[in-house]
């Protein structure tokens, strides 16, 4: 497999680091039901077919953490975005992951 | 009947160097053959056709088939540590002095006495092992399966280290061209006249595939004058790259092929400083597959008596190799490919006693040939049994009158159809479809960026293979960015490929083999189907179909049909078994390339490397890197003598440690404050620049995750340092709080490990030592540079460094850094500055014993299950704040307060050695494990107090001070009694590191 890192470029599989799901959220940790917020956040995936975002580290490269929309089936790649973007983005717009 | 003694090579013709005999030798006897040869096509030239005993019935084996597919033609190559088992004798390019030897029988090839399995064989059948070997169940391990592996096996290993070396490189291309048959030359040819990048790679060590084996005219040049013609125009191209012996084994994601080169396996030995084989990753935006299609053995009784061959094998073995594979020869096929088989043989000479068809009609083509060579056509029979044991000597063929007709023979020459090669298309889970018109799977959904052309499309005819290659040459040329140029098509006569298809002989008599290397026949299959092994995936395990080392190439379209047959279902509704990479065998040596031994991980070494080993240090890995783990001096019995006075050097005078692999970090912005109160569970706001901390962080989980000192340079510069295990941990773990949970948090931060070298100087002697280094202007008084002070200043007349004072062993101490490449000259500055006072280094052992001394806690105790709590360090977690791991560290289970927390140990008898691993059980309570309390985790002899002392977890420890409790260590066999004590062994006060 091979992901096109936004400023390195096409590189192999083997330079990047995965980590999971891109699409849970941190919570806040002053909720009132913090804890169990933070067992479902640190512990509970979905398992999903078909596309997914999920969170790589590219290791070997550029240090930046990507989030790539990938089909877990075929492993077609249909982006990749630097992660401190998307978060920003969606702390700027409010957007829900 | 027997051939006679001597050769069967063509007195001219064939594409071997003549002029260049090569002497080899197969099970001890001498043979000669000539350069071009593979050792298959020297065997059948000097007469030797028993080349092998099959797997289980032990039955004489031959060649069936020229190329990679071959099942039977495996043998030993080589001798000693380069001894290869199961390498197929196609494959095996003759050089000076080949050694082979046959496998699986014994005592020899020509009287083995196994083949007595042969005449066992009604009990022998498919799933006899998982019947008969069911009871006792203890027996199996010990008795049968030696017995079993014993009679039933394959070559053997050769046991030793193997003496070549691999390679693994990566290579890029726009056009990857698989295969150089008529369809590959031609894709190659008009992508590369595009303009694109093209590598071509063949499995064979000419280019050609069939072109090399048949005899076809094309532009008015015979087949492999035409192969050789494009050979040279390709070489001729400036972006080709043509990869000969190389077999592409894989087709992986993002349009990634692997393929092995096998560089040396043509010589004798590798060269000096070539390796034996290199691995390829090949990274195509498109790619061609033009690999070829396989024949298809015919089932009938006794199918796999030597001289039975596949009918383009033995083309290949006249036409390449200019050997007959037999004099008097019955030609059996189901298709036109009779053609050219019966008239090409007859033109060399070959006798031919009969071609046999099972085709009521056989085509008017062929007729009219066999006709003209005087052959005699049999249509619509079929040969029911072959005659003959370790050699064909005829054929009994049932004719359409239902006679029975017996005719000698000593060659086979069969065909049941050309199965094209769809395994590179199915290793990313495309399924191959059922063609009916020429009776074989094709490729049916294909990898991304992928094209089939010619024979493994399913496109048989040469004609075919050599538009299509053409095109497709170009749509991949242009798919990559590139404009077609157009090319005139050489011209070809045409031919048919009509077929009929003939899974099995009905009336067969003796063993029909479907899976010759794992001797599966028809009646393995039927038992299969009776027995409800009906899904391709149950009939391919049970029955071994397709599982031997040639992963049943010749064998599983057969096989699935008679399945098909069985189970009165169309073939296309059987399914296939997946095919996985690889196509064919890779050595495991190639993918581990130079990555082997002490190149198995990369070598990290700290700056003071090679002033340690002029000292004569004791290495040892830790992760990547290599550092110094004692000093000896001569004299010394044994590491704990040495370690002992690194100890009491440091403690009574100075010692000096190489400290640079700790993980060093960076960070520095507006809010890198703010960043590390959120990392770590203590403060950092109020730390005063110039002022170091001991910073403690955890997991989202809320379990330790590392440890270290943290240096504020700056109102928004930090530095910070890492645990050598885990720096890249840490760092990769800093970049994710930052980029993805906290991206509007102003900080930066960069890996600086490398850039410094950093040492540990201890000792009361140490100021003493710095003062001679510290450049004068900077004050390292005690009052002006305190203890957890840091800075920047300059040493010996103006080099740039840090300096920091931190403790790790409890002594005064600093730690000085400078840019790494000063750290070899400071090492020797520093030994030098402190020759008076006896400066000692000191190695990783030292370190530790001086940190348990001071009960510090390392990675035998932050061992990714342990809280802050659990380290004694639970008062350091800010309860003002947030931070990572703050929320699930407050889990009920992990604030228990039963949890074992780390305390001090030493053994009631004082002279005793203590060890880590050992489990705290109350005394007077079995030593099991619901009485388990908890277990040492780090030991040193101490060499201040005397005695062993030990680390470790233990339940409420902090409340039983002074208990005396039971180490059990049952792994050792030892148990003794220890007293818990405070884990600070060494200056408890903490006076000497302020002093």
């Amino acid at each position: 497999m091979r992901i096109t890192c936004p400023h390195c470029g096409n590189r192999s599989l083997d330079e990047f680091i995965y980590l999971g799901d891109a699409t849970v959220q941190r919570p806040d940790p002053a909720r009132p039901d913090a804890l169990a917020a933070f067992v479902d956040y640190v512990y509970q995936r979905e398992n999903p077919v078909g596309r997914h975002r999920e969170l790589w580290y590219h290791n070997a490269g550029c240090h930046a953490w990507l989030v790539v929309t990938r089909d877990v089936r075929t492993h077609e790649i249909f982006g990749v975005e630097p992660a401190k973007e998307v978060s920003l983005s969606e702390k700027t717009t409010g957007a829900a992951r | 009947m027997t051939l006679p003694p001597g050769s069967s090579r063509m007195s001219k013709g064939g594409q071997i160097d003549r002029s260049t005999p090569v002497d080899f030798s197969f099970d001890g006897r001498s043979y000669q053959g000539f350069a071009g040869d593979t050792l298959a096509s020297a065997l059948l030239a000097n007469n030797v056709r028993l080349i092998g005993r099959s797997f289980k019935y032990h039955r004489p084996r031959g060649l069936i088939a020229a190329g990679s597919e071959e099942p039977n033609g495996i043998v030993e190559l080589r001798s000693d540590a380069r001894r290869e088992p199961n390498t197929r004798a196609t494959m095996i390019e003759l050089y000076q002095g080949l050694e082979a030897e046959s496998q699986n029988r014994w005592p020899s090839l020509d009287f083995d006495l196994l083949s007595i399995n042969s005449f066992l064989s009604p009990f022998l059948t498919a799933g006899f092992y998982y019947k008969t070997f069911m009871w006792p169940a203890a027996l199996w391990e010990k008795l049968y399966e030696p017995i079993i592996r014993r009679a039933a096996g394959l070559g053997k290993a050769s046991g030793l280290d193997d003496p070549d070396h691999y390679e693994k490189s990566t290579l890029f291309c726009d056009v990857l061209v698989i295969g150089s048959g008529p369809a590959g030359l031609m894709a190659a040819r008009a992508a590369a006249r595009s303009g694109a990048r093209v590598v071509l790679a063949e499995e064979d060590s000419a280019l050609g595939g069939r072109l090399l084996g048949d005899q076809r005219i094309i532009d008015g040049l015979s087949s492999a004058e035409w192969a050789a013609k494009m050979a040279a125009e390709l070489e001729a191209e400036p972006d080709v790259r043509i990869l000969r012996r190389t077999a592409v084994f894989g087709v992986y994601d993002g349009g990634t092929y692997g393929a092995l080169e096998r560089v040396s396996d043509h010589l004798a030995e590798p060269h000096h400083h070539a390796p034996r084989q290199r691995l390829w990753r090949i990274v195509a935006k498109r790619a061609v597959l033009a690999a070829v299609a396989i024949e298809r053995p015919l089932v009938f009784g006794n199918n796999d008596r030597p001289g039975i061959m596949l009918a383009g094998a033995v083309r290949t073995y006249l036409h390449r190799f200019g050997v007959a594979s037999g004099s008097n020869a019955i030609v059996f096929v189901n298709n036109d490919d009779a053609a050219s088989t019966v008239s090409e043989l007859a033109a060399a000479g070959v006798s031919v006693a009969a071609l046999v068809d099972p085709r009521p009609v056989v085509s008017p083509v062929v007729e009219a040939l066999a006709k003209k060579a005087g052959i005699r056509v049999i249509s619509g029979g079929s040969v029911e049994r072959a005659l003959g044991s370790k050699s064909v000597s005829g054929a009994e063929i049932r004719l359409q009158d239902g006679n029975l007709l017996t005719l000698p023979c000593d060659l086979i020459a069969m065909s049941g159809g050309w199965n094209p090669s769809v395994h590179l298309t199915t290793h990313l889970n495309g399924r191959p479809v059922w063609n009916s018109s020429i009776a074989a799977f094709v490729p049916g959904a294909v990898p991304p960026g992928m094209a089939v052309a010619g024979s493994a499309s399913g496109a048989l005819s040469l004609a075919d293979a050599i538009t299509m290659g053409d095109s497709l040459g170009q749509d991949a040329a242009i798919a990559a960015g590139f404009k077609a140029k157009k090319s005139a098509l050489p011209s070809v006569e045409p031919e048919s490929t009509a077929i009929q298809p003939l899974w099995r002989v009905v009336n067969a008599r003796g063993k029909s083999f479907v899976d010759f290397q794992n001797d599966v026949s028809v009646l393995d299959i039927e038992l299969a189907e009776r027995e409800g092994f009906r899904s391709v995936e149950h009939l391919k395990r049970y029955t071994t179909l397709g599982m031997a080392t040639d992963q049943g190439k010749t064998a599983n379209v057969n096989g699935l049909a008679l399945m098909a047959e069985f189970a009165a279902k169309a073939i296309e509704n059987v399914g296939t078994t997946v095919m996985r990479p690889p196509f064919s065998p890779v050595a495991i040596g190639a993918f581990g390339g130079h990555h082997r031994e002490k190149n198995f991980k990369p070598t990290r070494l700290p700056p003071s490397h090679e002033w340690a080993v002029e000292q004569g240090a004791v290495f040892v890995e830790a992760g990547y890197w290599l550092r110094a783990q004692y000093y000896p001096k001569p004299g010394e019995k044994d590491w704990l003598e040495t370690v002992t006075r690194e100890v009491k050097a440091a403690r009574s005078s100075v010692g000096v440690c190489d400290v640079s692999t700790l993980g060093k970090i960076d960070i520095q912005g507006a809010d890198a404050a703010e960043f590390l109160e959120r990392v770590y569970i203590n403060g950092w706001k109020n730390l005063a620049i110039g002022r170091a901390r001991y910073g403690l962080m955890l997991r989202e989980d809320g379990i330790v995750m590392d440890d270290g000192t943290t240096t504020r340079l700056g109102e928004d510069h930090f530095f910070m340092t890492t645990t050598t295990a885990n720096a890249a941990k840490v760092m990769q773990h800093l970049e994710f709080c930052h980029q993805w949970l906290w991206p509007d948090l102003d900080v930066q931060m960069i890996s600086a490990t490398e850039q410094w070298a950093q040492f540990s100087l201890a000792g009361p002697h140490v100021r003493d030592v710095l003062l001679k280094l510290v450049d004068p202007e900077h004050d390292i008084s005690n009052a002006a540079f305190p203890y957890m002070a840091a800075g920047e200043i300059t040493v010996c007349g103006g080099t740039r460094a840090r300096l920091y004072r931190l403790s790790f062993s409890g002594e005064l101490a600093f730690e000085i850094g400078v840019p790494s490449r000063h750290g070899d000259a400071l090492i020797r500055k520093i030994m030098e500055a402190g020759a008076e006072y006896g400066i000692t280094p000191y190695g990783t052992e030292a370190l530790g014993v001086m940190r348990i001394e001071k009960g510090h806690v390392a990675g035998a105790e932050l061992n990714g299950i342990s809280t802050a709590g659990d380290l004694g360090l639970g008062r350091m977690m800010s309860i003002k704040k947030d931070y990572i791991g703050r929320v699930l560290a407050g889990r009920p289970a992990l604030v228990d307060p039963n949890r074992p927390v780390v305390v001090g140990f030493r053994p009631v008898d004082r002279k005793r050695r203590i060890r880590a691993g050992a489990h705290f059980i109350r005394q007077g309570l079995e030593a099991a494990a619901q009485n388990d309390e908890g277990y040492m985790t780090s030991v040193a002899f101490s060499p201040s107090i005397g005695h062993w002392i030990g680390l470790g977890f233990l339940a409420r420890g902090p409340e039983r001070m002074g208990e005396i409790i039971r180490a059990c260590d049952p792994i050792r066999g030892e148990e003794y009694l220890v007293e818990v004590v405070s884990p600070i062994f060494y200056d408890p006060e903490g006076e000497k590191l302020r002093g």
